[in-house]
């Protein structure tokens, strides 16, 4: 007979975002960034656990109280174009939150506060009765992040908002995201695979591995003194401009592990450089210190209020695990 | 293009050249047989619209002098252009109350049935689970059995008039249209603007009637257009037949039924409807294809 | 492919079920059936024993049940005309229709396959062309058109065959010679396009980049994979005759089961009328039946499944 296996997409995550905070979600994909950001936003039921924003547990999607409650929580998608109707001109586009939320008082008021959005994003009064295909990849995107800014959320979830931009696309958009949030003081969650970004963007970050958090801690920590096995070989593997010189880049091994079959012990402990072999057997819990949180056997307590990094595979240390 | 034209008006001949041209591209773009297939329809809907100005004689006036008379291109005379029938009626004026009804019919049919498919498809699309397994077995169900015999057992048992005869063609060929509006709805809500809008707290309505709709209405548009002469083809053998339009009132099916019976005497009260039924569903299949190729490279047949 | 097979049957008898359903709800629908079955004229006593037999002083869910009872027993009420069983006056007609829509069957695969086979092998040629406006007026023309073009010129003009009856086998010529070539033109469009799609198909590339002989990159390689998908169609054409031979056998006064029809429906006999949609529901499941598990037969996707997730 069939043997139903399930496929965890995401497995025993928890973190908190203050408001006005901007936490930055990193991984490789299919690491369940973005089934995070889905029952973040209350579009996935979770088979355990809950989801609070602002002391209520996030209904259900399709109830009218999933409806109302988008008025504070927001998304802007990886896919501009996907995520506008080609069919309808971008300033109703901009408009239509507030028709569906039934605010912003007349038509032409509500026309007048898309326009008035449509400026703040950087987008020229004169594109109003554009249509999506019309505009650039970077324009769109303004698009849609004047749309989601329309109900003045207080969550805006971001995944991979820049992923599907030219390079010098993306710094534009990134640093519009950063001035309306300094405005408006949105909280976010942040997805993307590209740790600069997150960088730039994050006051915290954590780190993602098979639909667990594997590292948490603010970003320039976490990018300068990793403490995971796996963020010190992202961290490694990220693009320098002064070249691969002189740093020791640690190349994983293998694929990550089918999200069906997650490994028992460590989940990353097949690819570990580091392993031992309490790793195979024992899962390591995400265990906390100041404001950095790892979750790994080998990255020891310091004391003093700070952990000591797991040990970097080309480095003496090693020989002495 | 525009230089190349520019560069050329000055000599006498390049201008012949560049009208060639154009005329070509016009050509290219719009095929003289689609030409002639679209003057044809706005023919026949000229017909439907202005039809009693044309009609020399009421559809049920006898003549009983004279029965039987031949077209004017047969030997017969102008009081009858295309003839009469067995009971002296004009045939002329008889083929265009036949049009009339059975074009009309035929536009209600598909129309209700596009109703009834899109607003089917979407449910399914929307409710999915075990309401979507239950319409998507209904659609088998009627794609198995030949609408034909349905249709025939429901006049059976229902008798006939011409609003239930209408809204019974109605439900020929919605699952065509229901399996394609759940297919598009379901493409769009996975991904893309139908999913942004609901994240924007867009109820279900909104989603399909203001932004899922129009966005797949050209594909179900060309849908419609294949379907309908399909139905003119089940309208006019149901009438056929003598099950489906009713005397007095009359039908290109009809007309040929009772114009069979004197296929040896006087064909052409049967040909003349029958080749308005050829020449009708002919072309507005022809638009089908051409829309469908035009518009939507990826509509299976 | 066990459960292919088992899932494709629970479907097949799912459909049954709703075409019977169907069936009953139409019956419902129509009000009082003692009245439309026995006719307004029935002494009061015969609409007592109808209404006792048939169960209509029940609950409609218990009518429901002793519905499908009945059928299951094969007791589906008597032809109003004779008073004979209405399963009996059918299928002595059951022959007849046959003799006319096997061989239109195999008249309109045989012609339709090659003939879009050779029209997507030369593609945009002029055969390509004629044999695509052939097709395209086949499917526009209504059938009862083209049988009585056919009659009026085989019959009337040329008096090479007869009109309508059903004495000899020149009788049988005009009626499937007129299903079948309608068939053909459907068969022949959806086969050169399936041909088509196949030809484009980079494996057709590399079989004939690797200096495979055309002819043989075609029957090797093109013909397997279209018939997949032009088998689909052949449950669907099935449905097509059988409505085809309603007008056909009308047309032709052929005594088969579509005139049967036409006349049980002028008449309201409806309980062979029921007879017919059950037994012609019966066989399109059966034919779509057969057709999806060739379908598994020959599509090695299929075959070779395992069931999924």
């Amino acid at each position: 007979m069939v043997t139903k296996a399930t496929l965890k997409a995401v497995d025993g995550v928890s973190f908190d975002l203050a408001r006005g905070e901007v936490l930055g979600l990193v991984g490789e994909s299919g690491c369940g960034k973005s089934t995070t950001a889905r029952l973040t936003l209350g579009q996935l039921p979770p088979s355990a656990g809950e989801v609070i924003f602002e002391g209520k547990t996030v209904p259900s999607s399709r109830t009218q109280q999933w409806r109302n409650l988008r008025r504070h929580m927001q998304m802007i998608y990886q896919d501009p174009l996907g995520a506008l109707d080609r069919r309808l001109p971008i300033i109703e586009q901009i408009a239509e939150p507030y028709t569906i939320h039934g605010i912003g008082g007349s038509r032409a008021e509500r026309r007048e506060k898309a326009q008035a959005l449509m400026l703040q994003v950087g987008l020229r009064p004169d594109q109003a009765s554009s249509y999506p295909h019309e505009l650039s990849g970077g324009q769109r995107q303004r698009v849609v992040i004047a749309r989601a800014l329309a109900l003045e959320p207080r969550l805006l979830v971001c995944d991979e908002p820049v992923s599907a931009l030219d390079v010098s696309i993306q710094a534009q958009v990134l640093n519009l995201l950063d001035d309306l949030r300094r405005k408006t003081g949105f909280s976010a969650l942040f997805i993307s695979h590209d740790l600069k970004v997150v960088r730039q963007m994050a006051d915290r970050v954590a780190v993602m591995y098979l639909g667990r958090i594997v590292e948490e801690g603010p970003p320039e920590d976490v990018f300068h003194a990793p403490l995971h096995p796996y963020t010190q070989a992202l961290v490694s593997a990220a693009p320098s401009i002064h070249g691969n010189r002189g740093r020791n880049r640690i190349v994983l091994s293998g694929d990550p592990p089918n999200p069906v079959n997650v490994p028992g012990g460590c989940p990353f402990h097949p690819r570990c450089p580091v392993a031992v072999v309490r790793c195979r057997t024992d899962v390591p819990s995400l265990s906390r210190e100041g404001d950095r949180a790892v979750s790994c056997h080998l990255a020891g307590s310091a004391g003093g209020g700070g952990f000591s990094p797991a040990p970097h595979p080309k480095s003496k240390a090693l020989e002495a695990v | 293009m525009a230089i190349a034209d520019e560069t050329r008006s000055p000599s006498g001949t390049a201008s012949v050249f560049t009208a060639k041209s154009r005329a070509s591209a016009f050509f290219e773009a719009w095929p003289p047989v689609i030409l002639l297939a679209i003057f044809w329809i706005v023919a026949m809907l000229v017909l439907i619209a202005f039809g009693n100005f044309f009609a020399p004689q009421s559809y049920t006036a006898m003549d009983l002098q004279a029965r039987l008379s031949e077209p004017v291109f047969m030997g017969g005379t102008f009081s009858h252009v295309l003839g009469t029938d067995e009971l002296g009626r004009d045939v002329l004026s008889r083929l265009i109350a036949s049009i009339r009804i059975s074009l009309t019919i035929a536009f209600l049919a598909t129309l209700v049935s596009a109703c009834f498919g899109v607003l089917l498809g979407f449910f399914a699309a929307f409710a999915r689970g075990r309401v979507e397994q239950a319409i998507l077995m209904l659609i088998d169900a009627q794609a198995a059995m030949p609408f034909m015999i349905i249709a025939l057992a429901v006049l059976a048992f229902l008798g006939n008039s011409l609003p239930l005869f209408t809204i019974l063609l109605g439900f020929y060929g919605w699952e065509r249209i229901a399996r394609i509006a759940r297919g598009l709805a379901i493409a769009a809500q996975e991904q893309g603007y139908a999913a942004a809008v609901r994240d924007l707290g867009a109820s279900p309505l909104r989603v399909y009637g203001r932004h899922i709709l129009p966005n797949i209405a050209s594909t179900l548009l060309i849908s419609m257009t294949l379907n309908f002469p399909e139905v003119i083809l089940l309208e006019t053998s149901l009438s056929f037949l003598g099950l489906g339009v009713q005397p007095p009132e009359t039908s290109l099916g009809a007309m040929v039924g009772y114009g069979r019976d004197y296929i040896q005497s006087a064909p052409w009260i049967m040909l003349a409807p029958a080749a308005i039924i050829v020449l009708t569903t002919l072309c507005i299949s022809l638009i089908g294809d051409w829309l469908r190729d035009k518009l939507d490279p990826t509509l299976g047949k | 492919m066990f459960l292919y097979v088992l899932s494709r049957i629970a479907r097949a008898l799912i459909t049954v079920a709703l075409i019977i359903t169907l069936a009953f709800v139409i019956l419902r629908m129509t009000g009082d059936p003692a009245t439309i079955i026995l006719g307004p004229d029935a002494p009061p006593e015969a609409y007592e024993a109808f209404r006792r037999n048939w169960g209509l002083d029940q609950p409609l869910f218990i009518q429901y049940l002793s519905y499908f009872a009945a059928i299951l027993k094969g007791d589906l009420g008597q032809s109003m005309r004779d008073g004979r069983a209405a399963l009996d006056v059918v299928m002595e007609r059951v022959p007849l229709t046959l003799l006319l829509t096997v061989p239109a069957l195999l008249f309109n695969l045989v012609i339709g396959i090659t003939a879009g086979i050779f029209a997507a092998l030369n593609r945009n040629s002029w055969i390509d062309r004629a044999i695509m406006t052939a097709s395209v007026t086949g499917f526009t023309v209504p059938s009862f058109v083209m049988g009585l073009v056919l009659a009026l010129i085989f019959a009337v003009k040329l008096k090479v065959l007869p009109s309508g009856g059903s004495e000899t086998w020149q009788h049988t010529i005009l009626p499937s010679v007129t299903m079948g070539l309608i068939g053909a033109a459907i068969i022949a469009r959806f086969t050169r396009s399936a041909m088509l799609e196949v030809l484009g198909q980079p494996y057709i590339r590399t079989a004939s980049a690797k200096g495979l002989n055309w002819t043989d990159v075609v029957i090797q390689h093109a013909l397997p994979n279209a018939a997949i998908p032009t088998l689909t169609i052949i449950g669907f054409m099935i449905g097509s005759l059988v409505a085809g031979a309603v007008v056909v056998e009308s047309i032709f006064s052929w005594p088969g089961v579509g005139r049967l029809l036409v006349g049980a429906v002028a008449n309201r006999d409806l309980a062979v009328v029921q007879v017919i949609l059950i037994l012609i529901g019966f066989t399109m499941v059966l034919a779509n039946l057969i057709v999806d598990l060739a379908y598994g037969v020959i599509d090695p996707r299929l075959r070779h499944s395992t069931p999924a997730k």
